[in-house]
């Protein structure tokens, strides 16, 4: 077992006592909540009697259904107009803040939490929404729980969990131009596959994790539970502090950062710290990645041949035959050339600031493909707001990009933003999943942002390094 | 905060000892959440009515049309044990997965193996989520559509999965066995019971105010 690390250390502070199932009952320091996975939560209280244990410690948004387009109310969508009905009816009787469209916070909910402060190194963090991970790049220990595991929390403050196994992903190096985040741990799922987190807390550590900014943290943090772990995190450092310095829950409380500084300081992992696996990758040899399947296991470099199923492990091979079916592609081939529909940059995955920026920068002066329809979906109001006073909207808009409102959108296809029959889209998000983005035929391949916008531009899969090349001739 | 129902020694919730019927196989490793419950069908705000959306995009083509799928089959009509393969239920943590699993008839999943928020959510349902190696899961799928009437009897505190002359030497995750045999998988009583230890554990960590913390006479 693990000794000294991240993990064990939060479990420690937050454990309350042990189950008769031999369960730890943890305190839960931060319980995020959205409109899809909570109502029937809250109803399981109403049917008890019960009441929210802990609101203040609780926070609302609704990111899922929510339009990206018209939002007047009511929502044009029956089905969303009640879900969002129901949330504010639950959220306002139980004293919960609510981040809503009309308060300026909105968005999806492991995007406005770090932007808030609310996220913090050092707590414990679960949301109805397997994503949460993504609240690991800042130390904390998040993870994904199911409406039954809501209403626990909510009726407790406690999940029931059993402790796992610590893995630490070393990343080597330095990651090359054009490299991303999204490379970096799409790379690592491909290693390590869809269930090799299984059992497993992922800690991203090494020169590659330590240099990337809290957008690139969280980019990796979130993929965690593709690679089947349920929580993943990185230590908290000078880049985690000053994010945090920023953030509303201390820019006029100096104090109070002080105050819990030593704290977050403490429950970093210790040198001596004992893992129960370890594994090394060299960064500096990733290449722009992106995904020739329907798992987000199923990646290539974007210079790698896609594997024939029959050089693969055994268990493999069904999946990956099926995958290659379903997306016409060829073993031997490579994913550059592949032809794509749509362009999406969204997302918990990749919608933050530094995302826009970046493939704002690639894509000005430049023009969305003719076939192609193209989208940004801000992760926020406030990095939409943000955005738009940097004139990125603009640079997007006048590229042939739609700009819309913040929300999960084509990511999972819950709102309009869908897939249509066998469109192929570049996507920023975290799921090639058959029917994922709303089309049982659609075919998704996921990548990073600035290779969604290449993708756009030149209406197929692109190396983003040779596109830059040609920029700067 | 009202009481919590439930007092320590008394079992809050169902004992799941056992589980008797008839099988269906759903094959195929890395069947996602997607897949069991396509996103469109949770725009709801209760689980009820979830069973019939099971694996829908699986079972239907674009014009309603039935497609080959065991979950469309007459023959399994009514079995409560589902058959599958590897890394079943990853993706996204919807219980709307096993809800709708669950709503359609099934009662325990068998497997090579799960994804961790799927087990658990099942868990929270009573539903076992029991695992075996991969030739033993693949003969019983094999059996099972041989013989779609045959009974397969789960032990899960022995941990045997029964067909036929066969007994599958099965695994059912200790904390999971534990909390079906002993009927204590309903974590909201069981939790509810530690209250005051549970103030005691906000108390003491440095990010949690004091007015964050419910009154000890709640």
């Amino acid at each position: 077992m693990s000794e000294g690390t991240l993990y064990d250390k939060v479990w420690d502070r937050h454990k309350v006592t042990e189950l008769p199932t031999g369960q730890d009952q943890l305190f839960v320091g931060l319980h995020l909540v959205h409109e899809v996975t909570s109502p029937q939560a809250f109803g399981m209280l109403k049917e008890r009697d019960q009441e929210v244990a802990f609101p203040e410690r609780t926070h609302a948004t609704v990111d899922h259904i929510v339009p990206t387009g018209n939002r007047d109310r009511p929502y044009r969508d029956e089905a969303a107009e009640e879900m969002m009905a129901e949330l504010e009816e639950n959220v306002r009787g139980s004293g919960i803040d609510f981040s809503d469209p009309d308060s300026g916070d909105q968005g999806i909910v492991h995007v406005i939490g770090p932007e808030q402060g609310l996220t913090q190194p050092g707590m414990t963090i679960v949301c109805g929404d397997s994503h949460t991970s993504t609240h690991g790049a800042f130390g904390a220990l998040a993870f994904g729980i199911g409406t039954s595991q809501i209403r626990d929390v909510l009726a407790t403050g406690c999940v029931a969990m059993e402790k796992q196994k610590v893995r630490r992903i070393e990343v080597t190096g330095e990651l090359g131009e054009g490299v991303t985040a999204k490379d970096v741990i799409l790379t690592i799922i491909g290693k390590l596959g869809t269930d090799g987190g299984v059992g497993y807390v992922y800690e991203y550590a090494g020169e590659a994790i330590e240099k990337l900014g809290m957008e690139g943290r969280m980019s990796i943090c979130n993929m965690s539970i593709e690679g089947g772990a349920r929580a993943g995190y990185v230590n908290p450092d000078e880049t985690t502090y000053e994010w945090l310095e920023g953030t509303d829950a201390f820019e006029n409380d100096p104090e109070k950062f002080e105050r819990l500084k030593p704290y977050w300081e403490s429950i970093r992992t210790d040198d001596d710290a004992e893992y129960d696996d370890v594994v090394t990758i060299d960064g500096s040899a990733i290449e722009p990645t992106v995904t020739w399947g329907t798992t987000p296991g199923q990646t290539a470099g974007i210079t790698e041949p896609i594997p024939d199923p029959e050089d693969l492990p055994e268990e493999d091979r069904d999946t990956a035959r099926r995958a290659q079916k379903h997306m016409r592609v060829e073993p031997g081939d490579t994913m550059e050339g592949y032809e794509i529909d749509v362009a999406f940059l969204g997302s918990c995955t990749n919608a933050r600031l530094k995302d826009l920026r970046e493939a704002a920068a690639f894509v000005e002066g430049r023009e969305v493909d003719d076939d192609v329809r193209a989208m940004v979906v801000p992760g926020s109001q406030r990095v939409r707001d943000a955005a738009e006073a940097e004139g990125l909207d603009e640079v997007f808009k006048d590229a042939g990009f739609d700009w819309r409102e913040p929300g999960c959108s084509m990511c999972l296809g819950m709102n309009d933003d869908q897939l249509q029959g066998d469109e192929a889209s570049a996507s920023s998000s975290n799921r090639n999943f058959v029917g994922r983005q709303g089309s049982k035929d659609g075919r998704t391949v996921l990548m990073s942002p600035i290779m969604v916008a290449a993708a756009a531009v030149t209406g197929e899969v692109t190396d983003v390094r040779e596109m830059e090349e040609v920029a700067t001739v | 905060m009202s009481s919590p129902e439930f007092s320590a020694g008394e079992a809050p919730a169902e004992k799941v000892t056992e589980v008797t019927g008839t099988g269906i196989p759903v094959r195929g490793n890395d069947i996602d959440t997607d897949q069991i419950i396509p996103a469109r069908f949770m725009k709801v705000v209760t689980f009820d009515g979830l069973g019939q959306f099971s694996f829908f995009d699986q079972r239907f083509d674009d014009d309603d049309n039935e497609k080959d799928h065991p979950f469309n089959e007459e023959q399994y009509r009514g079995a409560n044990v589902l058959v599958v393969n590897a890394n079943f239920g990853c993706g996204s943590s919807r219980e709307h997965a096993p809800q709708a699993l669950m709503r359609w008839g099934i009662d325990a999943v068998v497997g090579e193996s799960f994804a961790e928020i799927f087990a658990g959510n099942c868990l929270a349902l009573g539903v076992p989520t029991v695992t075996a190696d991969q030739e033993s899961i693949e003969a019983l799928q094999d059996y099972v559509e041989a013989n779609p009437d045959a009974e397969i009897d789960i032990d899960v505190a022995a941990e045997t999965i029964t067909y036929d002359d066969t007994v599958i030497d099965a695994t059912v995750h200790d904390a999971q066995r534990k909390a079906l045999v002993e009927g204590v998988w309903d974590t909201t009583a069981l939790m509810g019971a530690n209250a005051g230890a549970v103030r005691e554990t906000a108390r003491s960590l440095p990010y949690v105010p004091e007015e964050d913390v419910p009154g000890d006479g709640a």
